[in-house]
C-alpha cells in the first residue's frame, strides 16, 4: 500500500507543481536576485561579529583620532563622530534588525494565531468580540500605533518590539481565523468533536497545525515592512538606544553631521533599502509563484 | 464553394513550462457566406481559441501562432496590424461570447455601453447613438427598451443579457458573427429563445454565422453545415445531414450516440473518459487512444482531411478504407 | 444607502473610542510619573502631590477616564506638558503645513503613481513593467527618512540649488508677512498675489514633498497593477475589444471604472501611511507640521501631545475611510 503511495504515478501532479514553481522561480530574475540578498544578510547577521573588521566598534570604543573618516582603504564605509568603522556597525546591524523583525513577527504571531484560531473555531460572540477588537486595530495604520506604544512603554528596543508586534497581530487573526471557518468544517474535526475532545484540544490540536502555514508564509512576507517601521523607531529615538549599532539610529545620528560625512548615513540607510527591498521583492514573487491564477501555465 | 472566409493550415499553440503545447491544428475549414456553420467539439478542443485567434484577440504570450492563414474575404486575417484588426473588430466579425454574466462590463448602464460601441465604430453624435440603440434593443425583442437601457447588468436576467450581447455585436454592422456557445449558461428555455433570435437575425440581417457548440444535437438543428473539431484538429467536416445521417469518423458515431435521444445501445463511457496526457505528441491519429477501431496504422501517422464524397470531408484511414480511397498523411 | 452609512459611521465611533481607550490604557501604565513631569524635575513632593490632585491622578481610573472622553468632546485635548499650552491649539497651528504635504502626496500618487500602475499593467513583463515595478517595489521600500536626507546632501549640499528645509527663507519670512486665508502657505501666498514668496515656498516644497510622495505612488502605483490585471483577464473586457473599441478606451474607462473599489482603498491607505510618514520626514526638513511637532514631544516625552496627535490621526483616517466607504457604495454592484 505504501509502495502504492509513492509510486511515480501517483506522486505525478506533486513533481509537476514542483517543477512548475522551480521554473516560475527560474523564470523571475529578480526574484531569484532577491532569494540570494536575503540568504546572504541572513550569513551577514550570524556571522557579523566574526567577519567585523573592527569588532570593537560595533558597540563602542571612541578612536578620537579617526573620527569622520572618508571611506578608505582602512575605512571601507569611513568612520562616524566617534572614530568607529561605519562598516563594522553597518554589518551588526543585519544582525540586530534581522533579530528585531523576527522577534516582533514572533511574537505578533503568538498573539495572533491562537486569537484567530478561537475566534474562527469557536465562532458566536467570542467570534464576534475578537473580531471587532482586531478591526479597531486595523483600522489605523501599523506606524501610528506602533509610534504611540512605544512613545508611551518607554524609548528601548525591546519596547519597539513590543509596540510592533501588538500593531501587528490583528494580521495575522484576521488570517488565521479565514483558516479555522474553514477548517472548522472539515471531516476530521467533527470526527474529533464527535469522540468529545474538548474544544481547547481541537482548537490547537487540530485547528492550529492546519493553518499555520499560510500564516508563516505571510509572516515572512511582511518581514521588510516590519524591519522599515523598527528602523523608523529607532530613527525617532522610540527603538534602539546609542551605542547600540541599528540602522535607523545610526542615521538619525548621523543627521548631525552628514552634510560634511555623506557616508556616515548613506551606508546605513543603503542597507535598510536592500534589506527590505530583497525581503519585499521575494515576497511579491513568492506570491505570484503561489498565486492560482498565475500558476495556470 | 466561394471564398468567403477561409482557414488553412492554422496551428496554435500556447507556451506552458514544459514546452509548447499544440491547441489548435486546422488543416482546413471554409464557410460559405450567408451559411451557419457549426463547429462541435468537447471543452478543451479548441474552439474558443479559434474564435479569439480569427478576431486577433488571443493573448500573445502565452498564446503563439505558428503558422497558417485566416482568410477573410481574400485576405489574410493574420497578417493584418492591430489597428487594422480593430477597425474589422465588430463592423465586420463580431463576436458572441459564452457567459452572458461576465461579458457585459459591471459598472455601466446598458444603455451606456451599446452607445459606446456605436459612437465609437460609427463616429455619429450621441443623440443618433441613442436612437439606434433603442432600435438595436428592439431588434433582439426586448420589450420597454427605453427602460433597459437604463439599467446596469446585474439587473437583468441571464436571457436578457444575452440578448443585449447580441444587440451590441451586431450594431454596427457586423456581416460575420461568431457564437461561442451563446446558450451554454442559459436555462434549456431560454436556450430555445436565444437559438431563435439568432437564427431570425441571420434571416433578417444576412449575416454568416459560426456558430460553436459542444453539443451536436443542437448545432444539427441551427446549421447548414458542420465540422467535428478533436483537440483542435477538424476530423470530420459537411453539411448537417451527410455527418448526422452518414457519420464516417468513430469520434462522430460516438458524439452522436452520446445524444440521449438517439442512444440506442450502450455506449463504452470508459472510452469517451479516456483522454490523452497533455502534450504528448506520438505522431499518430490524435483519437488513437480512444478509439474503437484503431489499427497500427493510426499510430503511426496522422490522416489528412480528405472528401469521401462531395462536400463531406473526414480524416480517418479507416473511413478512407471504407470509402475505398488512398491513404491521405498529413504532414 | 443611508443604513450603510449610519453603519459604517458607527464603527467609525467605534473605531475611535478604542483608540482612546488605548492610549488611555497607555498613560496610565507608563513607569513615568505625569506630574513629575508636570512641574519639573527639581520639584519637592508636596509640588508633586498638589500636581496630582490638579491634574485629577488621585481619581479612580474609570472617573479619569470618564473626565478624560469628557473633554475630548469639548474639545480639550489637555496641555502640552513642555509648553503648557493646550495641545489643540498647537494642533492647529501645525496642522495646515502638514496637510500641504499630505495633498500634495496624495496628487502625486493618483496623477504619477495610477498612470504607473496602468502602464505596468498594459505591457506585464515587457521592460516598461519590469521599470515600473522595481520603482513601485523600491518607493515602498525606502526609508523616507533616510531619502529625505540623501536628498538634501545632493540638492543642497552637493548641487546647492535647493534649499535644505523650513517652508521659507529666512530673509523672505522676515520682509514679508503672508496672511493666514486657507494655512497653505503656498496657496495663501498665491491667493494674495505675491509672487516672490510663492516661488521661494515651492522651491521649499520640493524637497519634502517628493520624499513624502514617494511611498504613496509606489503603493499605488503596485496596487493599481495588480488590481487591473485580474480585471483585464475579464470576459467583458475581451468582449469590448471585439466590438472594435479602442484600447485607450477599454484601459483607462472599461478597465479603470471596475478597479474604483481597491483604487479607492489604496488612495486612503496612503493618506493614513503619509500622514504618519510625516512624523518621520518634516522633522529633518524642519517643516512646522504636526510630524515636527510629535517627534519633539516624543524626545521630551510629552504624553499629552502624542496623544493629541495620535488621536488627531486616527480621526483623520477613520473619516477618510468613510468617504472611501461611500465612494466605493457609488458602484452600481454595491449599490442596493
Amino acid at each position: 500500500m505504501f509502495g502504492k503511495m509513492f509510486s511515480p504515478e501517483v506522486l505525478k501532479p506533486q513533481i509537476r507543481e514542483l517543477k512548475l514553481s522551480i521554473y516560475l522561480l527560474n523564470k523571475n530574475k529578480l526574484t531569484r536576485l532577491s532569494m540570494i540578498t536575503v540568504i546572504l544578510l541572513i550569513a551577514f547577521a550570524i556571522l557579523a561579529p566574526f567577519i567585523a573588521p573592527y569588532p570593537s566598534h560595533i558597540y563602542g570604543i571612541a578612536n578620537p583620532q579617526d573620527k569622520l573618516l572618508p571611506p578608505s582603504a582602512k575605512y571601507i564605509f569611513g568612520t562616524d563622530e566617534l572614530g568607529r568603522d561605519v562598516f563594522s556597525r553597518v554589518l551588526y546591524g543585519t544582525r540586530i534588525s534581522l533579530q528585531t523583525a523576527i522577534l516582533a513577527v514572533g511574537l505578533a504571531l503568538l498573539i495572533g494565531i491562537p486569537l484567530g484560531a478561537i475566534a474562527g473555531a469557536t465562532g458566536g460572540y467570542v467570534d464576534e468580540i475578537i473580531m471587532r477588537i482586531t478591526d479597531i486595530f486595523l483600522s489605523f495604520p501599523p506606524l501610528l500605533l506602533a509610534i504611540a506604544i512605544a512613545a508611551f512603554l518607554g524609548p528601548n528596543l525591546q519596547n519597539a518590539m513590543l509596540a510592533i508586534a501588538i500593531s501587528w497581530w490583528p494580521w495575522y487573526t484576521r488570517l488565521v481565523r479565514g483558516q479555522a471557518v474553514s477548517i472548522r468544517e472539515r471531516q476530521f474535526v467533527k470526527a474529533a468533536k464527535a469522540i468529545g475532545t474538548p474544544h481547547f484540544k481541537i482548537v490547537f490540536g487540530h485547528i492550529v497545525p492546519n493553518c499555520i502555514a499560510p500564516v508563516i508564509v505571510q509572516a515572512s512576507m511582511d518581514l521588510g515592512g516590519v524591519i522599515l517601521t523598527a528602523a523608523s523607531l529607532s530613527f525617532l529615538g522610540l527603538g534602539a538606544q546609542p551605542p547600540t549599532p541599528e540602522w535607523g539610529l545610526m542615521v538619525s545620528t548621523s543627521r548631525n553631521y552628514f552634510l560634511n560625512a555623506w557616508w556616515y548615513s548613506f551606508f546605513p540607510g543603503i542597507a535598510i533599502f536592500i534589506t527590505v527591498l530583497a525581503f519585499n521583492l521575494l515576497g511579491d514573487g513568492l506570491r505570484e509563484i503561489m498565486d492560482p491564477k498565475t500558476r495556470k501555465y | 464553394m466561394d471564398n468567403y472566409f477561409e482557414i488553412k493550415d492554422l496551428k496554435v499553440g500556447f507556451k506552458t513550462f514544459e514546452g509548447i503545447k499544440k491547441v489548435l491544428d486546422l488543416e482546413f475549414l471554409s464557410i460559405c457566406k450567408g451559411e451557419t456553420f457549426g463547429l462541435v467539439g468537447e471543452s478543451g478542443s479548441g474552439k474558443s481559441v479559434l474564435a479569439l485567434t480569427i478576431l486577433g484577440l488571443l493573448p500573445i504570450p502565452p498564446g503563439i501562432i505558428e503558422s497558417g492563414q485566416i482568410l477573410y474575404g481574400g485576405e489574410d486575417l493574420l497578417k493584418k496590424r492591430e489597428e487594422e484588426m480593430r477597425k474589422i473588430r465588430g463592423k465586420k466579425i463580431s463576436m458572441i461570447f459564452q457567459d452572458p454574466m461576465s461579458t457585459l462590463n459591471p459598472v455601466f448602464t446598458v444603455g451606456e455601453q451599446i452607445i459606446r460601441v456605436i459612437r465609437n465604430n460609427e463616429g455619429i453624435n450621441r443623440k443618433q447613438a441613442e436612437k439606434k440603440a433603442l432600435e438595436m434593443i428592439e431588434l433582439v425583442k426586448l420589450p420597454d427598451a427605453k427602460n433597459i437601457l437604463i439599467k446596469y447588468p446585474h439587473e437583468l436576467s441571464g436571457g436578457q443579457r444575452q440578448r443585449i450581447i447580441i444587440a451590441i455585436a451586431l450594431s454596427c454592422g457586423a456581416e460575420f458573427l461568431i457564437a461561442d456557445e451563446p446558450t451554454r449558461n442559459l436555462d434549456v428555455t431560454i436556450q430555445a429563445g436565444i437559438l431563435k433570435l439568432i437564427a431570425e437575425l441571420k434571416k433578417e440581417l444576412k449575416v454568416t454565422v459560426l456558430f460553436i457548440a459542444n453539443n451536436l444535437g443542437l448545432v444539427s438543428a441551427v446549421c447548414n453545415r458542420v465540422g467535428i473539431l478533436h483537440e483542435g484538429r477538424i476530423v470530420e467536416t459537411g453539411t448537417v445531414k451527410e455527418v448526422i445521417k452518414d457519420p464516417k469518423h468513430p469520434y462522430t458515431v460516438t458524439l452522436l450516440k452520446a445524444i440521449p435521444a438517439n442512444r440506442e445501445e450502450k455506449i463504452d463511457l470508459s472510452r469517451i473518459l479516456l483522454r490523452r496526457e497533455n502534450g504528448q505528441e506520438t505522431g499518430g491519429c490524435r483519437y488513437f487512444d480512444r478509439c474503437p477501431e484503431r489499427s497500427g496504422q493510426c499510430s503511426k501517422s496522422s490522416p489528412s482531411l480528405t472528401p469521401v464524397d462531395g462536400s463531406h470531408l473526414v480524416a480517418c484511414f479507416k473511413a478512407f478504407e471504407r470509402s475505398g480511397i488512398n491513404e491521405q498523411t498529413a504532414s | 444607502m443611508k443604513t450603510f452609512i449610519a453603519k459604517r459611521l458607527l464603527l467609525g465611533i467605534l473605531v475611535l473610542f478604542g483608540v482612546i481607550l488605548i492610549t488611555f490604557t497607555l498613560t496610565r501604565v507608563i513607569p513615568s510619573d505625569p506630574a513629575a513631569q508636570w512641574v519639573g524635575p527639581r520639584a519637592t513632593a508636596e509640588q508633586i502631590k498638589a500636581a496630582r490632585i490638579e491634574l485629577g491622578l488621585d481619581k479612580p481610573l474609570y472617573i479619569q477616564f470618564g473626565k478624560y472622553l469628557q473633554n475630548l468632546l469639548r474639545g480639550n485635548l489637555g496641555y502640552s506638558l513642555k509648553s503648557h499650552q493646550p495641545v489643540l491649539n498647537e494642533l492647529k497651528t501645525y496642522i495646515p503645513a502638514t496637510m500641504e504635504l499630505v495633498l500634495l502626496s496624495t496628487i502625486g500618487a493618483i496623477f504619477i503613481g495610477l498612470p504607473l500602475g496602468v502602464m505596468s499593467a498594459k505591457r506585464k513583463d515587457e521592460w516598461v513593467d519590469h521599470i515600473c515595478r522595481f520603482f513601485s517595489v523600491g518607493a515602498v521600500s525606502l526609508p523616507t527618512f533616510w531619502i529625505g536626507i540623501f536628498l538634501q546632501l545632493v540638492f543642497y549640499r552637493w548641487l546647492g540649488i535647493l534649499p535644505m528645509g523650513d517652508q521659507l527663507s529666512m530673509n523672505i519670512k522676515l520682509m514679508y508677512n503672508i496672511p493666514k486665508i486657507t494655512g497653505f502657505l503656498t496657496l495663501d501666498s498665491l491667493i494674495t498675489g505675491n509672487f516672490i514668496v510663492f516661488k521661494d515656498a515651492l522651491t521649499h516644497l520640493i524637497l519634502p514633498g517628493i520624499t513624502i510622495a514617494l511611498y504613496p505612488i509606489g503603493l499605488v502605483a503596485r496596487m493599481t497593477r495588480s488590481a487591473l490585471l485580474e480585471i483585464l483577464n475579464e470576459d467583458y473586457i475581451r468582449a469590448a475589444r471585439s466590438y472594435g473599441l479602442p484600447e485607450r478606451m477599454v484601459l483607462w474607462s472599461y478597465a479603470l471604472k471596475n478597479s474604483l473599489g481597491p483604487t479607492v482603498t489604496v488612495v486612503t491607505l496612503s493618506i493614513g501611511y503619509t500622514l504618519v510618514n510625516t512624523f518621520l520626514v518634516e522633522s529633518i526638513f524642519s517643516w512646522p507640521g504636526i510630524g515636527n511637532y510629535v517627534a519633539t514631544a516624543v524626545i521630551s516625552l510629552d504624553y499629552p501631545a502624542i496623544m493629541g496627535v495620535t488621536i488627531f490621526s486616527a480621526c483623520a483616517y477613520v473619516i477618510l475611510n468613510l468617504i472611501a466607504d461611500i465612494i466605493i457604495a457609488l458602484d452600481p454592484r454595491v449599490r442596493i
